[in-house]
């Protein structure tokens, strides 16, 4: 669709309902902030999926570099001993 | 016909003259599907398509029981003519580009608003009830059809050229919404519906506000003697049944 050169693209983070964090679910194309709010409406949440809307033009994310990913994610994958897995957790914590 | 039954036949005329009007503009704005300008707009129309009939399956369902004849929503959508429709000829008018559907949607959306809006209030709990749901969609639709018609109105030469052709067109079909007759002064004495001169009222404040923002001339009203609300319907009414009604016609009963 020729709109596509035009109409720049939103992603769109939905949050599932009052308490819980918006999660990003998509993203969609949008003259401007307003219809793409209207289009988000209309995509993402026809199935009760929400009860707040945040959009963001594309352009303003800024993306790690997958080529960078050996460098950036690697080395945290031997450092067992950051994960709080060391401790004996008492039978009264529930809800750890 | 006793007074009780002639009241329940004016009500049962008066409740389709609503159903109809969503049924068929919801049957016109389904035609969308498929060939919207982008892929969001489809869905936004698709949306309010099943918005509009979904209030007209409420509304048929309880035409069909003030009738108190047995039918079913169904059985008024699908195996009623042309002339035992009621709506007002603008929603059968097709849908031309895309601008011209905005247009309709934007002075049918607007008629509906302030009619829910009012009727929300009325002595008829089903119909209050009713209103009181579709309000909310509604209110929607507009924010929706409005919307566009700024951006078109406000927007380049040729799309502002094509919305006032538009509005040139559609805008006679409008003076039938509000000519009151005596069913729509029947309700109203009843308190069962708002008079059309307030509803007239608040949607000629509401549609100056648009059409401003919109940079949009709102045409000069002329006398017209379209009667779709008493079943005189334009051509195109036969070619939307015709394909609305295919299915039951064709294969009685025929169920999902």
């Amino acid at each position: 669709m020729h709109e596509d050169r035009d109409w720049p693209l939103y992603e769109v983070f939905i949050r599932a309902r009052g308490g819980l964090d918006h999660k990003h679910v998509g993203s969609l194309h949008a003259a401007d902030e307003r219809m793409a709010i209207e289009h988000a409406r209309d995509l993402y949440t026809r199935r009760q999926e929400g009860v707040s809307i945040w959009v963001v033009p594309s352009k303003a994310i800024t993306a790690s570099d997958p080529g960078e990913a050996e460098s950036l994610f690697e080395p945290a994958r031997d450092k067992i001993y950051r994960h709080p897995t060391f401790y004996d957790i008492p039978d009264e914590v529930k809800t750890l | 016909m006793s007074a009780v039954t002639a009241d329940a036949h004016a009500l049962f005329r008066y409740v389709l003259r609503l159903g109809d009007l969503s049924l068929v503009l919801g049957q016109r704005l389904g035609e969308w599907v498929g060939h919207a300008p982008a892929l969001e707009e489809d869905l936004g129309l698709a949306n309010i398509a099943l918005d509009l009939i979904g209030q007209a399956r409420l509304l048929l369902s309880y035409a069909g029981e003030i009738e108190g004849r047995g039918r079913s929503e169904d059985d008024i959508a699908y195996l009623r003519e042309q002339g035992e429709f009621l709506n007002a000829v603008l929603a059968e008018q097709p849908n031309g580009d895309f601008g011209q559907t905005i247009v309709r949607q934007v002075l049918i959306d607007a008629f509906q608003l302030e009619l829910y809006e009012r009727m929300s209030a009325s002595t008829d709990e089903r119909l209050a009830a009713i209103a009181a749901k579709s309000v909310k969609e509604t209110r929607y639709h507009l924010r929706y059809s409005g919307g566009w018609l700024v951006r078109l109105g406000d927007g380049t030469e040729s799309s502002r050229a094509l919305v006032q052709s538009a509005l040139e067109r559609l805008w006679p079909y409008t003076v039938e919404l509000f000519a009151e007759d005596d069913l729509d002064r029947a309700m109203a004495e009843r308190g069962a519906a708002p008079r059309l001169a307030d509803v007239h009222a608040a949607w000629t404040i509401r549609l100056d506000e648009i059409l401003a923002q919109a940079t949009l001339t709102r045409p000069v009203d002329r006398p017209q003697s379209r009667h779709g609300k008493r079943g005189q319907h334009s051509e195109h009414l036969g070619y939307i049944l015709a394909e609305m009604q295919h299915l039951q016609r064709t294969y009685p009963g025929a169920r999902w």
